[in-house]
């Protein structure tokens, strides 16, 4: 994955910060749980979403198992309609790729509707340093953009600010990088969407070359569809002269029909909509309508050795609705930024490790950052069971050794050989009664713990030397 | 009836004042009890924490203490549902199969959801996540609670939401988890209610001793130490 997020803390020590900053928890509250409720309703509308829900899952597990097949019956159909496609097996290799293509065109600038592969390899980065600029075009990412700063959210990339925030980097950085910002701009929000229309109406006008990612990839016919709300991802999409979609290799379906799963299913998990505003699907290139020139790079980056893993493969399934995103507590409190990824939130923490493996410090935290309440799993539409691959690679994490795990498995050993010795339990139980009032109110190693909390006072006896006393197997003793 | 009691570990060492209530609750209901002394621990936090062979011996160990009951009764969902979702990956199905949380025992297996309770104070409830979710208890509790004599009980603010103990998850990501805790205690205390009720122990914990930092007047109880009361026989 992109550079940007290289050395990124773990996660523990990124969230410290959000936790404390109460303007972004307030707006994560308020955006996320706004996002919940109405995604409740609108799939409480379904009386076959339990049904649907197992078809998506059906259909992706499908097609994962052959992926092999189904990724070279696009290619053919790609090809036959007129597209090339091309085979990234990583960041590096993509970026290349992209950045040849737009040199090709004799072009330094390209459009872009968002796109999470793109953000995931980190291209608008490869491509400023070939001296190419990428507009995104997308609201949220424009304002991630302008504003210097890291998507935080898989559909909504600039969830952590309001309008307010929202204005000053309108104001701020609009002119620098086109068309400025209306004199007078207020925080409203059909003044801040008209403030965003002019300036990028004058980007769309001007592109040659448009950059997108997909939702899908239909195999049978080599469709490529998007699914968006504001309509400028269709002007990306129609306007330029070359078209070059960027797309993981888990994003293909088989048939036109399976669509029909997704489409239901995919805009009421994100945007709690009946149907997204705008569909589009294009299929290589045509002589009277759109691009002349259309490119499919397939990126593989990391995701056929996800698919080598039994219970993490799983997570391929995904298709970003980041339905998982707005009711986690834990994402709700530390923000997308701290998971130190483009994918954030409970899929982030189980996709980033697997493609990006868990050696560094951030993603071998990520498997922790969950209560494992269960809340992601039980509205993943194509039901993903988050918190088991959580603590599938949190078996890795540990295997793997490294800080903290050493002494953390000698202690879970040393536990262990208690748990399996009653009467070692029951002494040490006991031996902790006699002494508690000696224990401190903090304890060394309980410091985390006892930072926010009172540590519970130990009873006088333990439950066991109760039963003793008081009961023998079946029957009251006198008391 | 007979049923194995699997008090829990954390019960046991820290709550045996639950573990206790449990065994009058059931005794007053007709039910005889037994301690098998063999439990020690589940190996839920051994599990979630990533250490599935240590894990392994606490499985065998857990399901060899209580072989032959018809019914083992806990009262904690989380453990239960241990018991329930993760034993099969072990290869050990018979105890899932015979393992009941508390409220799940008394309204499914008993029958009842008026347990002869009084309880003259306000009472709010938290739906645990593992009880929630993972078991699917429904509104077992809240009926038990509903028909215990003096009780009132007020609706939580966002009560489906988890209050982030999560066993180690508490310690690894502590500043989170506090946060988490300490939302789940504002709302808690906006009940106005005199007593924070769960059927889990562990999460109690966490949100008690929020509320005893901040000095609240809110009492955390598990749903046992309040099902177990009775006029003659108060809140010890």
């Amino acid at each position: 994955m992109s550079g940007t997020y290289l050395g990124m803390p773990s996660f523990p020590r990124a969230a410290r910060d959000a936790v404390q900053d109460v303007t972004l928890r307030a707006n994560l509250r308020h955006a996320t749980h706004t996002i919940r409720d109405k995604r409740a309703k609108a799939v409480a509308e379904l009386e076959d979403w339990a049904r649907l829900r197992e078809a998506g899952k059906q259909i992706k597990n499908h097609t994962l198992r052959h992926l092999d097949r189904y990724l070279e019956q696009l290619e053919a159909s790609v090809t036959a309609a007129g597209g090339t496609v091309h085979w990234a097996a990583d960041a590096a290799e993509a970026n290349r790729i992209v950045a040849d293509l737009v040199k090709a065109t004799g072009q330094n600038e390209v459009v872009k509707v968002k796109s999470m592969a793109t953000q995931e390899i980190g291209l608008n980065e490869a491509l400023e340093a070939e001296g190419i600029a990428a507009y995104e075009t997308d609201l949220a990412e424009l304002i991630v953009q302008l504003g210097h700063d890291r998507p935080s959210h898989i559909l909504v990339p600039a969830i952590h600010r309001n309008r307010g925030e929202i204005r000053d980097i309108f104001r701020k950085e609009m002119g620098s990088w086109g068309r400025a910002a209306p004199e007078g701009l207020t925080e409203a929000p059909a003044d801040l969407a008209e403030a965003a229309r002019l300036h990028l109406r004058e980007k769309f006008l001007r592109a040659k070359v448009g950059v997108s990612g997909a939702n899908f990839m239909v195999a049978e016919t080599g469709t490529i569809v998007v699914f968006e709300s504001e309509g400028n991802g269709r002007m990306c999409l129609t306007l330029p002269e070359t078209l070059i979609s960027v797309v993981g290799i888990e994003k293909v379906v088989p048939t036109w029909r399976d669509l029909e799963v997704f489409l239901q299913t995919l805009p009421r998990s994100s945007t709690a909509e009946r149907m997204n505003p705008y569909t589009s699907m294009w299929t290589g290139t045509a002589d009277a309508d759109g691009p002349g020139t259309f490119h499919l790079v397939l990126l593989d980056n990391g995701r056929t050795d996800s698919l080598a893993d039994e219970v993490g493969r799983q997570a391929l399934r995904c298709i970003r609705c980041s339905a998982c995103l707005n009711v986690c507590p834990v994402y709700e409190r530390a923000g997308g930024h701290a998971y130190g990824s483009v994918y954030p939130g409970p899929i982030g923490a189980i996709l980033s490790p697997q493609l990006r493996g868990i050696q560094s410090e951030i993603d071998a935290s990520l498997p922790y950052a969950s209560s494992l309440c269960g809340a992601c799993y039980e509205v993943c539409p194509v039901a993903i069971d988050i918190p088991e691959v959580l603590v599938h690679l949190r078996e890795k994490v540990a295997d793997q050794g490294g800080k903290g795990h050493r002494v953390e498995r000698a202690a879970i050993k040393a536990a262990g050989w208690v748990l399996d010795h009653p009467a070692a339990l029951a002494a040490g139980e006991k031996a902790a009664a006699r002494t508690r009032r000696l224990h401190p109110r903090t304890l060394p190693g309980a410091g985390p713990w006892t930072a926010a909390r009172e540590l519970p006072e130990l009873p006088a006896q333990s439950f066991r030397d109760w039963w003793k006393k008081n009961r023998t197997n079946g029957k009251k003793n006198r008391t | 009836m007979r049923v194995a009691l699997f008090v829990t570990c954390v019960n046991d060492a820290v709550y045996p004042a639950t573990g206790i209530a449990t065994v009058r609750l059931l005794e007053r209901l007709g039910v005889e009890v037994d301690f098998p002394a063999g439990q020690t621990c589940c190996g839920q936090p051994q599990y979630n924490t990533g250490y599935r062979r240590e894990t392994e011996p606490l499985v065998r160990r857990t399901a060899q203490a209580f072989q032959g009951y018809e019914y083992v009764v806990t009262p904690s969902g989380s453990c239960a549902a241990m018991v329930r979702e993760h034993y099969p990956k072990f290869g050990e199905t018979a105890l899932p199969a015979r393992t009941y949380e508390l409220t799940e025992f008394l309204v499914d297996v008993l029958g009842v959801t008026d347990v002869g309770a009084f309880f003259p104070h306000t009472v709010t409830y938290h739906p645990t996540c593992h009880g929630l979710r993972a078991l699917g208890l429904g509104d077992r509790p809240r009926r038990l609670l509903e028909a215990v004599k003096g009780l009132e009980l007020r609706e939580l603010p966002v009560a489906e939401e988890c209050c982030g103990f999560g066993g180690t998850f508490a310690v690894k990501n502590a500043d989170v988890s506090a946060a988490m805790g300490q939302d789940k205690a504002r709302n808690a205390l906006a009940t106005g209610a005199d007593v924070l009720c769960a059927v889990d122990n562990s999460c109690l914990m966490h949100i008690g001793g929020i509320l005893r930092r901040q000095d609240a007047p809110q009492r955390a109880l598990h749903i046992a130490d309040i099902l177990a009361c009775t006029e003659e026989e108060p809140l010890p």
